[in-house]
């Protein structure tokens, strides 16, 4: 009766039992969801872990309100789906201050993403947050815990983390501790779309190519996706067949002229393509070489 | 051989399958197997060096990333104009100023059969805890050794951890071969350090490289520089070798409950990950602390029932009968259960800069089992450069002992050596809450509710284990009145107060009994050292380490009782007394009845005494008194035992 197991399968395995820890140890766990293709795989295999259950915690999104309309679509059709109580939050300093992407660079995921998920997590009290990252993403990610503690200002401090041994997680924290959890630590950009493929895993439909009202800023080709994008003098939208290889805000996010417009066809262009994934993101950028890092220590996800 | 570090052939020429045939490539993509593997070595090995061409071979490495690796390796870099392909993998700013690794990290990569991930940890004594952290998840470690350099204690600590944390396959990769001209016999000179190395430490096996990952000789492909090496390449063995979870699978089954599925009254199922062996509907299954048993009826996941489920899958599992089960107990298959009890013995590893309190209660974490747990204090501890065993209080950040344990209520468990999953365990602070200690359970200490307990196969290796020790026969020779037995009594004591179970044969004793029926002829003597040697031999197979005392002049003689031993166990010890020194002493005026001619063939006198040409052990009993001695002998082995 042996069975030879493939990665993706020891991979699941291992996300299911990770994402089961955290609902038997924490008091309040709550699984970020961002409606990207992690997001999408990671809220696939909590519904595979508690099955025929749903996944008894809510699903928050920290939400920008610079999202594309795309993307707050699939996030509602998703969350009835699955059975699950979806919360928005936004940060009501920023939404009273009007921070946006055109006016505020830095500031805005700032305020938005990093204060708004703070302000999240305390208002509902939180203790332990599932979160999409993968170590391949980004150098200091590499090294972060599965079962990674931040203080109560939520700061997180990269030499003082537990040992993990085994599948052995201590989840036991501290007064005003709280827990990010990234169940699909170990998995890779490639992984994640063979197994959206493999299991056929609704994703957003701008991850696929198609044709789009387009200006071309600074290098990156942005996606004009409603009227509050303001056009600079003599700036005229052109419709060009584009797709994005992975979605933040919209005005922050470049997309790519592609065709690919089936999952092989975009695994195909992803790992033809010599760029790495995050380049289209501007957050990495900031601060040099520790860049990451650094909002990480600041409490960003 | 190519001119430079990065001409070289990458580990997967991806971009034509990929282009010409994308379904065909996600078809292999999705059936590749998956290695863990952890690589043992410092900085100046060339560790972060290895990892870094084995991610760019295999093309793991955007343009972007390149753009910017080059910018780095100018700037901070330690290879001059050269990519210094170790900038890839070190993380975090603090390591980088400080030009070391520091903590674990986790890379990836993957060839056309499998997906590697490597756990990169540093090598310094220092942070031992990082390395035993990422080896506890690893198939395979790849121990490091710089070529110029050879087995250094650093070696030595890598390789006992490895083997301490239960890494069955190791690989000696030889690297640097650049820097040695590629020379045949140092590396062969290193091999076969090695080999001496890791017998005695219990490495039976291992596979050995010449490599350079600066250069990248022998990674990816034969190298050219050493055509005298005819074995596998890096990548090709860690593509072939057999993972772990393999022989997990052979295993009996269990289950260590997680969570209980109940979504509504008419659905009661038990999810967890399988640690060993294979489960299907219908298979007789009991509940552990419990006992109670039932049977499989199906095995529930969101991609529909399965006819079977192995270890490695996360399922959910639902029981024929209404029987008592939550998280913590263990499903496993009815007629071999595992074992319960609340006294262990246990190899414990320190993690914290807070020292062990003993007798301090700590949360114990094993499997899904979390209970309060006090640790007495350690038998000892193991100095991880020499392996020698030291008398220790307490246990601090980094050192490794063995101590007793007992848990506030019984557990389900099995010895770490059979079954990781349920016995591997990590020790959390009451107060601080941290991790403080991982740990690795060895037997318990009594069967405190001993639930169908399975008959074993008892061989050598269970009797030693129990006895915690490794067997030997510490095999004294040398003329009569040289001292043999003296010293020979003093070691049996101070083995005796370590702990050490012992025997001593004494030439005297034996001839009162088992050999009463031989006398002195050549032939006698002869039979009389091959019955003692078999009855050592029984002893050893039962775990003791065996002291003998017997003149046994011939070399043919104890040549053989060393065959009739595994390699190692055998320990000659020549007590070196010159005739003229034992003949006045005298102790028991044998010498003056054979110079009487009143003993026939008295060794020395009329019959030769074969002096051992390379003892493991030769006792000068002119420069040393038996207590010394003594202290000498225990002092030598002690490592060993």
């Amino acid at each position: 009766m042996h069975k030879t197991l493939t990665h993706l399968e020891r991979l699941e395995a291992e996300s299911i039992h990770i994402i089961r820890e955290v609902v038997t140890e924490a008091d309040k766990p709550v699984m970020l969801y961002s409606v990207g293709k992690d997001s999408a795989v990671m809220l696939h295999l909590a519904r595979k872990a508690f099955y025929p259950s749903p996944p008894p915690f809510p699903l928050l999104h920290v939400d920008t309100t610079w999202k594309f309309k795309a993307m707050y679509e699939l996030r509602d059709k998703m969350a009835r789906e699955s059975g699950m109580e979806l919360l928005v939050y936004q940060n009501p300093e920023a939404a009273e201050k009007g921070i946006n992407p055109f006016d505020h660079g830095p500031l805005h995921t700032d305020m938005w993403k990093t204060e708004g998920l703070k302000q999240a997590l305390d208002l509902h009290g939180f203790d332990a947050a599932f979160g999409g990252a993968r170590r391949d993403e980004e150098k200091s990610r590499a090294k972060e815990r599965i079962f990674s503690f931040r203080t109560a200002s939520h700061g997180w401090d990269p030499k003082n983390q537990r040992p993990e041994l085994w599948n052995l997680y201590n989840a036991r924290k501290n007064k005003g501790e709280s827990i990010r959890v990234f169940p699909i630590s170990n998995w890779t950009e490639l992984d994640v779309w063979q197994y959206i493929h493999l299991n056929d895993i609704p994703i957003v439909p701008l991850y696929f190519a198609g044709k789009r009202p387009t200006v071309e800023r600074d290098g990156m080709l942005l996606m004009v996706d409603d009227d509050r994008f303001p056009l600079e003098p003599g700036e005229v939208p052109v419709e060009r067949s584009i797709r994005f290889r992975t979605l933040g805000c919209y005005p922050l996010t470049g997309a790519v002229e592609s065709t690919a417009s089936t999952l092989p066809e975009i695994i195909q262009e992803t790992l033809l393509t010599t760029t790495s994934e995050r380049q289209g993101r501007a957050i990495d950028k900031d601060a040099g070489g520790a860049g990451m890092e650094k909002k990480k220590q600041e409490g960003y996800f | 051989m190519a001119d430079n570090s990065t001409t070289q052939d990458p580990i997967y020429v991806v971009d034509e399958l990929i282009a010409q045939d994308i379904d065909a490539y996600l078809d292999q993509h999705q059936h590749k197997t998956m290695l863990r593997f952890i690589t043992c070595g410092s900085v100046d090995d060339g560790k972060s060096t290895l990892i870094g061409r084995l991610l760019y071979d295999s093309k793991m490495i955007f343009e972007d990333q390149l753009a910017a690796l080059e910018d780095d390796s100018k700037r901070v870099g330690t290879q001059g104009q050269e990519i210094d392909f170790a900038l890839l993998v070190d993380g975090l700013a603090a390591e980088r100023e400080q030009g070391i690794t520091i903590d674990v990290a986790y890379r990836f990569f993957s060839t056309e059969k499998r997906k590697f991930i490597v756990a990169d940890t540093p090598g310094h004594e220092q942070y031992t805890r990082n390395m035993v952290t990422g080896a506890s998840t690893a198939d395979l470690a790849v121990i490091l050794i710089d070529a110029r350099k050879g087995v250094l204690t650093q070696t030595r600590r890598h390789s006992y951890l490895a083997h301490l944390i239960g890494i069955r396959n190791i690989v000696l990769a030889v690297n640097k071969m650049d820097l040695v001209g590629y020379d045949q016999s140092t590396y062969e000179h290193i091999v076969a350090d090695y080999r001496t190395f890791a017998n005695e430490i219990g490495i039976t096996d291992f596979v050995a490289m010449p490599i350079s990952g600066f250069k990248g000789d022998n990674i990816t492909t034969p190298s050219d520089n050493t055509p005298w090496y005819s074995g596998p390449t890096l990548v090709d063995h860690l593509e072939t070798v057999e993972v772990d979870s393999t022989l997990d699978q052979a295993k009996p089954f269990r289950m260590p409950v997680q969570w209980v599925n109940r979504p509504n009254l008419d659905f009661r199922g038990f999810s967890g990950l399988i640690a060993t062996g294979s489960v299907a509907p219908g298979v007789a299954v009991r509940v552990l602390p419990s006992g109670k048993t039932s049977t499989v009826s199906k095995i529930v996941t969101f991609d529909g029932e399965l006819d079977n489920a192995v270890a490695g899958q996360s399922v959910t599992i639902c029981l024929a009968d209404e029987i008592d089960c939550s998280r913590g107990d263990v499903i496993a298959v009815a007629d071999a259960p595992p074992e319960v009890s609340d006294q262990f013995e246990a190899t414990i590893v320190w993690m914290s800069d807070e020292p062990l309190h003993v007798g301090r209660g700590y949360w114990l974490k094993l499997g899904e089992q979390m209970v309060s747990v006090t640790v007495q204090e350690p038998k000892f501890k193991v100095d991880v450069n020499t392996m020698a065993r030291n008398a220790a209080q307490t246990l601090e950040l980094n050192e490794i002992g063995v101590a007793e344990i007992a848990t506030d209520k019984p557990i389900v468990f099995e010895s770490y050596e059979q079954d990781q999953a349920l016995g591997g365990f990590i020790l959390i602070d009451k107060m601080s809450n941290s991790t403080v200690a991982a740990g690795m359970l060895h037997f318990s200490l009594r069967r405190a509710q001993n639930v169908h307990w399975q008959a074993l196969d008892i061989g050598r290796r269970q009797h030693a284990d129990l006895k915690n020790q490794k067997p030997a026969v510490l095999w004294f020779t040398g003329l009569s009145g040289s001292g043999k037995s003296t010293i020979a009594n003093l070691v049996e004591k101070k083995l005796y107060r370590m702990n050490r179970h012992t025997f001593l044969l004494d030439g005297d004793n034996v001839r009162h009994g088992l050999n009463k029926d031989l006398g002195f002829t050549e032939a006698d003597r002869i039979e009389n050292i091959r019955r003692v040697g078999e009855v050592a031999k029984l002893m050893a197979d039962a775990g003791l380490i065996v002291v003998t005392a017997f003149i046994s002049p011939f070399r043919a003689e104890r040549e053989m009782v060393r065959a009739m031993l595994p390699e190692g166990e055998f320990v000659e010890v020549f007590i070196d007394t010159p005739l003229d020194v034992a003949e006045a002493r005298d102790v028991k005026g044998l010498y003056k009845k054979a110079r009487a001619g009143e003993l026939k063939n008295f060794t020395g006198i009329d019959s030769p005494y074969e002096a051992p040409a390379d003892p493991e052990i030769r006792i000068d009993t002119t420069r040393m008194s038996p207590e010394e001695a003594a202290e000498f002998i225990v002092n030598k082995l002690l490592g060993d035992l």
